[in-house]
This record gives C-alpha cells, sequence and structure tokens, in this order.
C-alpha cells in the first residue's frame, strides 16, 4: 500500500503541468475558469492542441494513434487539466465510439474513421434516448428496415448532444422485433448530412442549448455503416457504456469545483466575516470535501483493480452515483455562497467578449445557472437510480 | 501509487480472520462479554501467541507492525468478529510508553506483547467531550513528589489493568494543550479508586478517581508538561483503528442483511426484490467503498506532517460517523423486528458501529476539526 505517487508518474505529471503552461490558451481557460460557454471551435480548438501532441486519445492503443496511458496516468492527466482550467474532451467520437469500433468495427470502418476522430474531421453525437427510451434504453422505437444494401430509419432521438455541431452520429436502431427487446438492436453510423433528418434545439432549465431531438424520415444509410452484426448493438451499446464511465467520478471537475466554492465563500461576506469563517457553511464544505477525498481514492482503487485484470463489477456504478452527488452538492454550495447575487442572470454574458453590465461580484453569473445545468448528472449515462439496480443486479445479486 | 497489500500483512489479515471466525462466533463472544472483566484472559493469551498484540507495535518495541496499515488490517478483522479484548487499550497505553517512556518504563513492553501485562489509559473527563487538550485532572509539585487529584471517565479496560497512564495538568487552564503531564502508575496504588462496568455495545471500561494520590518524577512518561502531541498522534491511531473496526462490522451487517433479504419472503416474494430496498443496500455499500478509501487514507498518512495526518484522521472519523448511523439504522430496519432481538447477531454489530462514533471524538467532532484545518489551525 502506498498512496504517493512514483517518481516515473510524479515526471509524467510535472510532464502534463508543463505542456498546459505552454499549451493551454489563456482565451481557452479564462472561459472555462469564468463559467463561459465554449464553443464549437473552442472545442476543437483544445482537440487540435491535444491531438498535435498525441495526447487527445488517452486509453486508444499507440497503433491508432493514442497515447496508450495507464489509468493512473489518465487520472493524472484529467486532475491537472481541469485544474489548469483547460475544456473538457467531447467524449462522443474520442471514449464512447473509439473504443467500440477498435473492438466491434470492420478494419475499413477503423481505418476510415479512427484517424477523422483524431484529427478533428468529425463531430460525433450519440443517438441513444427517444423520447419513449430513457433509462427503459432497450425499448427504443426507431426503426431501420433493410432496403437492399441500404437501411431506411424513421424515428426520433432526443437529448442528443451537440447534434447540432455533428457531422455523424452513432446510432442504435431496431432492426428487429423478436424476441427480447435487446435482441433486436444495431448499431449504424449515421451521416447528419443525409436527407430526412432534421435536427431541432431544446433549451434547457438554464436557457442553454446543448441537447437537441433528431428526427429521421426516410433517412438511408449504406449497410457497411453498420457496426459489428445486425441485432447485436445491444452489446456494442453496453460496451461503449461501461467505456464511458471510465473517469464518470469527475474526480477532476469536482476538485476544481470546490476549489472555487473556496474562492467564492472566502470573498462573500456574512456580519462583515468571510463566509468560509461561518461555522455552519464550513461544515457544510468540509463535509464534502471529506467525501471528494474518499471518492479520489476510491475511483484510483477501482482503475488500478481495472488495470490489473480484474473483472468490471460494480465499480463505475458507484463512482458514478457518489461523482455526480458530490458534483452536485458543490454546485449546490457554490450558489448558497453567492446568497441574493445568486439571483440575476443573464445568459448573454455567458459568452466571453459580452458587453453586458451585471450587477455583483463578477463571478456570480453563471453559479446558479451551473447548478440547474449540472442537475443531468444524476439522469444522464444511465440515471443514479438505473445505477442502482445495476449494483443490486451485479453486486448483490438481488 | 499501489492499494495492494504487503505479503506480512495479507498473513496478518488472514490469521486473525480465520482464528475469529472459527474460534470467536456470537456466542462465545456473549459469554466472554459477560465475564467479571468483560474479556477472556486465556483468549488474550492466544491472541498473543498468534502475534496480534505485537501487530500494534514497531520492532524497535519489539513488535512485529506497529504501521497504519497494520492496525488497519488487525482492526477490520476484530471488527468482523466484536472481539471485545483489550486491543484498543493495549493500542493507547502501550504505543504512550513505546513513544515516550524511558528505558525501565520500555521494559514493560515485552510482557505487554506477550499478554503478560495489561496496560490502559485514562485520559477523557466528564466535560472533556472529546476535547484531548481538556484535562481538569490536576497534578501538584509538592517537594520533589506530585500529588493528583481528580476523576477519568470511561477508561477503556481501566479495571483490568496493571498499569495505568493516566493524564493530568501541572499548568494553564483547564483546555490548554501546554502543561498536561502523564505519569505511568499501578492503579493498586492508594487514593486510586476504579468502578467498572459494561458498556451498551458489550465492552467495558471504569470510572477512577484519584484523591491525594502521590507519585514521583520516576512516574512521569515523557517531559512534564508537553504530552498534549503524544496524546493527540496516539489518539489518531485510536481513531484510525476503530474507523477499520467499523469498517470490518459495516461489511458484516451488510453481508447478514443482503442474506436476509434473499431469504426472507412477504407478499411472496423474497424481500430483496423490492426495488427500494435494492436501492437502499446499493446507497450503503457506496458508502462502505467510500469508508475503506478513507480508512486507506488516515493509515497512509500516519507517519505525514501533522496536519495531513491529522486532516485524514478527521476524514475518516466524520465519514465513518455518517456512514456507520446509515449502516447501524438501515441494516435493524431492514430486517423487522428480528433486528430487534438479542438473539440474533446483528444488532450487536449495529450497537458497536453506532458506539465507535463516541469514541475518539463523534461525527460533529471531527467536521470542526477540518473546519479548523481549512482555517489554518
Amino acid at each position: 500500500m502506498d498512496l504517493s505517487f512514483t517518481p516515473d508518474e510524479i515526471a509524467f505529471r510535472d510532464e502534463v503541468r508543463a505542456f498546459l503552461a505552454a499549451k493551454l490558451p489563456e482565451h481557452l481557460s479564462d472561459k472555462v475558469r469564468n463559467g463561459h460557454r465554449l464553443t464549437k471551435q473552442d472545442m476543437e480548438e483544445w482537440h487540435a492542441i491535444l491531438s498535435a501532441r498525441g495526447w487527445l486519445a488517452a486509453s486508444w492503443p499507440k497503433k491508432w494513434g493514442g497515447a496508450e496511458w495507464t489509468a493512473i496516468q489518465r487520472h493524472i492527466f484529467e486532475e491537472e487539466c481541469y485544474a489548469a482550467g483547460a475544456p473538457r474532451i467531447m467524449p462522443f467520437g474520442v471514449n464512447m465510439l473509439g473504443p467500440v469500433l477498435m473492438k466491434y468495427g470492420s478494419e475499413e470502418q477503423k481505418a476510415h474513421y479512427l484517424p477523422r476522430i483524431l484529427d478533428g474531421t468529425d463531430w460525433w453525437c450519440q443517438g441513444y434516448s427517444e423520447p419513449g427510451a430513457g433509462s427503459d434504453l432497450a425499448s427504443l422505437k426507431t426503426s431501420a428496415v433493410r432496403d437492399d444494401d441500404h437501411y431506411v430509419v424513421n424515428g426520433q432521438k432526443t437529448w442528443t448532444t451537440f447534434a447540432q455541431y455533428a457531422d455523424w452520429m452513432f446510432c442504435l436502431v431496431r432492426t428487429s422485433n423478436e424476441g427480447k427487446p435487446q435482441q433486436g438492436i444495431s448499431f449504424l453510423l449515421i451521416d447528419m448530412t443525409s436527407p430526412g433528418i432534421d435536427v431541432r434545439p431544446i433549451v434547457t432549465l438554464d436557457g442553454g442549448h446543448e441537447v437537441n431531438e433528431v428526427f429521421f424520415d426516410d433517412v438511408r444509410v449504406p449497410v457497411a455503416n453498420r457496426v459489428g452484426q445486425e441485432n447485436a448493438g445491444w452489446t456494442y451499446a453496453k460496451y461503449l457504456l461501461t467505456h464511458e464511465r471510465t473517469g464518470i467520478a469527475g474526480v477532476g471537475l469536482s476538485t476544481e469545483a470546490l476549489a472555487q466554492l473556496k474562492r467564492i465563500a472566502a470573498r462573500q461576506k456574512k456580519r462583515g466575516r468571510p463566509l468560509a469563517e461561518d461555522p455552519y457553511f464550513a461544515a457544510r464544505v468540509a463535509r464534502v470535501e471529506i467525501d471528494l477525498a474518499a471518492m479520489r481514492t476510491t475511483n484510483l482503487r477501482a482503475l488500478q483493480a481495472a488495470a490489473s485484470g480484474a473483472p468490471p463489477g460494480a465499480e463505475s456504478s458507484m463512482l458514478k452515483i457518489k461523482g455526480t452527488v458530490i458534483r452536485q452538492e458543490i454546485n449546490d454550495l457554490a450558489r448558497r455562497a453567492l446568497g441574493l447575487y445568486a439571483l440575476p442572470f443573464a445568459s448573454e454574458a455567458l459568452e466571453a467578449g459580452h458587453n453586458v453590465t451585471l450587477v455583483g461580484p463578477d463571478y456570480a453569473n453563471p453559479i446558479a445557472s451551473q447548478y440547474f445545468n449540472n442537475r443531468k448528472l444524476s439522469i444522464f449515462g444511465g440515471s443514479n437510480e438505473i445505477q442502482k439496480n445495476i449494483i443490486s443486479k451485479i453486486v448483490l445479486g438481488l | 501509487m499501489d492499494f495492494t497489500h504487503t505479503e506480512d500483512r495479507r498473513m496478518l489479515a488472514d490469521m486473525a480472520g480465520r482464528f475469529i471466525r472459527e474460534r470467536y462466533d456470537i456466542e462465545t463472544r456473549h459469554k466472554i462479554a459477560g465475564m467479571p472483566l468483560g474479556f477472556d484472559r486465556e483468549m488474550w493469551n492466544q491472541f498473543a501467541e498468534l502475534g496480534l498484540i505485537g501487530a500494534l507495535f514497531g520492532d524497535q518495541s519489539g513488535g512485529f507492525g506497529g504501521a497504519g496499515f497494520d492496525i488497519a488490517v488487525l482492526f477490520e478483522e476484530l471488527g468482523r468478529g466484536l472481539v471485545v479484548e483489550p486491543f484498543l487499550a493495549t493500542l493507547l497505553a502501550g504505543r504512550l510508553i513505546a513513544d515516550l517512556g524511558n528505558d525501565t518504563q520500555q521494559a514493560l513492553l515485552g510482557d505487554i506483547i506477550a499478554g503478560r501485562a495489561l496496560v490502559a489509559f485514562a485520559h477523557g473527563e466528564a466535560d472533556s467531550h472529546y476535547d484531548l487538550g481538556h484535562v481538569s485532572t490536576t497534578a501538584r509539585r509538592v517537594g520533589e513528589g506530585w500529588i493528583v487529584n481528580g476523576h477519568k471517565a470511561v477508561v477503556l479496560n481501566g479495571d483490568a489493568a496493571d498499569r495505568i497512564v493516566v493524564s493530568a495538568r501541572i499548568s494553564g487552564d483547564t483546555c490548554d494543550k501546554r502543561g498536561i503531564a502523564l505519569f505511568l502508575l499501578d492503579p493498586s496504588a492508594k487514593g486510586i479508586d476504579r468502578r467498572g462496568y459494561g458498556t451498551v455495545d458489550g465492552y467495558h471500561a471504569c470510572d477512577i478517581t484519584f484523591t491525594k494520590v502521590a507519585l514521583g518524577d520516576g512516574d512521569l512518561l515523557g517531559a512534564a508538561g508537553e504530552a498534549f502531541d503524544a496524546i493527540e498522534r496516539v489518539t489518531g491511531l485510536a481513531a484510525l483503528a476503530v474507523c477499520a473496526e467499523a469498517l470490518g462490522a459495516m461489511q458484516v451487517a451488510t453481508e447478514m442483511t443482503l442474506e436476509y433479504l434473499k431469504t426472507r419472503t412477504q407478499f411472496g416474494v423474497p424481500i430483496g426484490r423490492f426495488q427500494v430496498l435494492q436501492h437502499r443496500m446499493a446507497e450503503m455499500l457506496i458508502e462502505i467503498e467510500q469508508v475503506r478509501s478513507a480508512v486507506i487514507n488516515a493509515a497512509g498518512h500516519m507517519e505525514a506532517p501533522r496536519s495531513v495526518r491529522e486532516w485524514h484522521v478527521s476524514a475518516a472519523k466524520n465519514l465513518v460517523g455518517r456512514a456507520g448511523r446509515l449502516v447501524a439504522e438501515e441494516t435493524i430496519q431492514m430486517h423487522g423486528g428480528i433486528g430487534m432481538t438479542w438473539e440474533y447477531a446483528l444488532p450487536h454489530f449495529a450497537k458497536r458501529i453506532v458506539m465507535i462514533d463516541h469514541l475518539f471524538g463523534d461525527e460533529d467532532h471531527h467536521l470542526e476539526r477540518i473546519v479548523q484545518f481549512g482555517a489554518g489551525a
């Protein structure tokens, strides 16, 4: 048992720090730190910087242009990135589709799509949820009917993050109604410029536009764009979901959010003293800090177990639940810390370079909005209730 | 970074775990807890022979362990068996003697590790409420010696002890960190009155009254007036120990509850089929993983600088307080009426888990410390 990083790991951390200091553009870290919205160009800029260094695809094998890092290295990289205010890496191509293609895709698909993920040619979105298929994902109805060497896709996806930017969608479709619902699902790669696709924005409770509805009206998709076998898509989707949860604990994000919370609490005042000195408020902060310190170790333990070949159990579900609860708690405390000035809100002021005259402290505008936006954390990626079902099935055998 | 235990520690855990499973079932435990001093001297000797007492001490003290992870590994197993023998008392007083003792005092360690000598630490008082600096028991300098007056509360296994380490104030106000002395004394000395009793969770302690107890400089343990740091350090070790003990007990409580959910039938199905119970089990499992991580953090920082070490001790103890109450109350609730009976083992685990919050600072006390560390204390 040794809780300190090895000399190699420390050297790696220093290398990451030096890279971030030299290469992370200030206009990006400023936006992240100030809670401003990132544009598509911002995200692509950061991806390109990482890609140029060979660090965009942390877990991919070197053969495909990945960094092939250990789990601990990925953890270090993530912590350092968030501490430096780096934008989040968009997971759809790199962390979700990439691993599925590597495991189940044809050689042609790998050779074609993987390099385009790395060089930023293709922006991917995820076509999973439907209006009638949320937590019960296997009940999805969007149909794909075979017509010679094409599928004809009809139906609707929803909650599709950044579909408005996407060139491609990896999509779960129903190709059979025989047997259990899980048995009739296929995994298609769909060109978002195909005729018959209509993307409509969903404005979320914070006033932001990240998610969309996507409608399919007789959209023709070549059979060659199917990943793996027909009707075996559920297996690939499950594989993807386990990959989606690598790093799901969000330790780096929460660590940075907690640091921000402390900065705010040090500047806010109550009875003429910093709010950070108020015993009731300080106790709430202390409690979440205790939980985060324990979860950081829980996460590292799970990473090491996975790296040493232990079969994946319910760790990712546990980390998803605890990680999201902790982050939502930090968001809640940041909102509380502002007192009255949590109320005023100007959506336009979330754009960098805005010319809105804000009232209150300069950090206040996005805080309540972030709290509301992050209610999504316990809903998406398999709601926390679904995760508890998984835990009781896998670990408890109930 | 490496989260696997050394071969030696795995062997320690295996050996202790096997012995407790085979020789320390709940009936045996109840019988032992009912003995006059609340533990079994014969069992203690067997623990000594297995080297489990030695695991509390470093090799410079004649032991075979003594590091944070040795203590964590051992106490997790003790928690799985609700072992009532005086491991905690031995850890507290023994490590103070090892830390501060002169050659004569250190000579006692051999007998302690062999199970021949029993020691206890008398520190907490009626009004101290976990504040380690609170000492109202006084040691007054009279000529070449000291006169001790005061009262010590809930001294673990104090009535069985052959030697007692007691804290007393030689200067300053009641809560000052400076001015505390430790004495290592023979409790049969004139003016010492011990009143033993059982505790609600099946352990044993005593209250001790000191009335004009005459001691000499030779009875001092360490430098007079400078004992606080050593008291804080050994209390941190003991807090780690009970956190690990709680971890062991919490695992048993959830294992028993899981078994019950699978076998107890209501409305024609095993009650484990009900989602409301499944989700509550899942929540407990998550908290237990958190506790395991916090115990690892505390154990791994035992040799770190004071502020880091104590932060992790308090983090673990706070988390154990919260998670422990959750597990104790939920496992009883999910068992229903059977969870309320003396005959069934579960409630005895639940009682221990809850009462651990009353040892070495509860959830609130340690949350307050975390707040103070944040403010630079």
